[in-house]
């Protein structure tokens, strides 16, 4: 479930395609469209708005997006601003299922709930599984991991450690 | 101060002094945790602080209208024209003392945040919206820390009570509001501090108890910050995180 519509035709959506293909900088496996960073393209005249959102305040891959949006861009000699968006604030919600797939496939758990579970911000912890070997019989090592949006995990089955996508 | 008063350019940089102040002090523990995953953790939660401070500094810029951006209310003014509260500037001393003030202020930014997010101004209303998801997970990890050390060793529960009873004093500012804030939050565009207080006691209250920790007596308190007179410690603070800026001048990487 997306909040956004990626624009149907013409010159927008060629351009949308375009941008769907640029990677996270920090987890490479996934594309700034499966983690609804990328909101919006629009196209006035020859100038094209990428409109951007920040997973969190302090993420420091979205300078490199940015670079990256207008690197894409310039190859394909588009002239083109790119916009920070703060409101809606970004939410695991918006992950796409492709998205959750590949993110267990390279050994992050993806959000285990939605954010609107209210248990899911306070409260008790939501049940993790293992990327590894599937094992429901996880612990939390830290609230915090490797990036902003990570927390960190251990399997007690397998003892892997490995990194949890966190569900805001 | 600068001879501007436009309440927004004020208001948003007060917020935004409390996180830049706070976010450096975090940071200072960036090789300095007790062990690697709380050095992430802490460095983490230093980053939130730093983000939302350079999203509050740059709105305040826009709405002072005189061409100064982040970097500049950042870098370059000088300590009486930093607004933060003083809670924020405390040295970080013990990890103890460390996750008292990040439990104090968590609980406060909480429900700060979640009424910003109702504020007539929809720039500040985006902002809280993501400090507040980021100050949710901040509370769970300082009030988890603070029950551990409360109810853990001798040594732990000491130092966590050492901790709080050094910050208590610092807490009530949380609470106060100048005239321009006042009427700020009376047009809908600020948050009533005021009215967050019921609230914050009875997370501190709920958190100290399972801590078995005793909650200090109200008997002494400090204010001063959002006039710009601070505790000695803030001029050191700042000759580190300005260092650059005031040694070479326009400096960009």
């Amino acid at each position: 479930m997306v909040s956004w519509t990626p624009p149907a035709e013409g010159a927008a959506e060629e351009v949308w395609n375009w941008l769907a293909a640029v990677k996270d900088p920090e987890i490479p496996v996934l594309t700034i469209a499966d983690l609804g960073i990328l909101r919006q393209v629009t196209m006035d005249g020859d100038h094209c708005v990428v409109t951007i959102t920040p997973t969190y305040s302090g993420c420091p891959a979205m300078n490199t997006i940015e670079q990256d949006v207008l690197s894409v861009l310039a190859e394909h000699n588009v002239e083109a601003t790119v916009e920070t968006l703060l409101d809606p604030p970004w939410t695991t919600d918006w992950m796409s299922e492709d998205g959750r797939r590949k993110l267990e496939a390279y050994g992050i758990a993806p959000p285990a709930e939605t954010s609107a579970s209210k248990r899911a911000i306070w409260g008790e912890d939501p049940t993790v599984c293992c990327p590894r070997c599937k094992s429901e019989s996880t612990r939390k090592v830290s609230e915090f991991g490797s990036t902003a949006c990570k927390a960190l995990y251990q399997c007690q089955d397998c003892q892997e450690p490995f990194d949890y996508f966190k569900c805001i | 101060m600068a001879a501007s008063t436009h309440p927004i350019f004020e208001y948003a940089l007060a917020l935004g002094d409390d996180a830049l102040v706070l976010g450096q002090r975090i940071a200072e523990w960036c090789s300095n945790g007790p062990y690697l995953e709380e050095d992430i953790a802490l460095s983490n939660v230093a980053l939130d602080y730093i983000g939302r401070a350079r999203m509050l500094l740059s709105y305040a810029g826009e709405a002072e209208g005189q061409g100064r951006n982040e970097d500049q209310l950042a870098f370059t003014r000088d300590c009486r024209d930093f607004r933060n509260l003083l809670i924020y500037e405390l040295p970080r001393g013990d990890f103890g003392f460390t996750m008292a003030r990040q439990l104090a202020v968590d609980a406060f930014e909480v429900p700060f945040f979640e009424a910003l997010t109702r504020s007539s101004d929809r720039t500040l209303a985006g902002i809280a919206g993501k400090a507040l998801k980021e100050s949710r997970y901040h509370l769970r990890h300082s009030s988890g820390w603070v029950i551990r050390l409360g109810a853990g060793t001798d040594e732990s529960h000491r130092r966590m009570q050492d901790g709080l009873d050094q910050v208590w004093g610092y807490t009530p500012e949380l609470f106060q509001m100048d005239a321009a804030e006042a009427a700020l939050a009376e047009s809908g565009v600020a948050v009533d501090r005021a009215e967050l207080r019921q609230q914050w006691e009875s997370t501190l209250d709920e958190v100290l108890k399972q801590a078995t920790l005793g909650r200090p007596a109200d008997d002494w308190q400090i204010d001063g910050g959002r006039r710009g007179v601070h505790t000695e410690h803030l001029g050191h603070l700042l000759s580190e995180l300005q260092f650059m800026q005031r040694a070479y001048p326009g400096l960009e990487w």
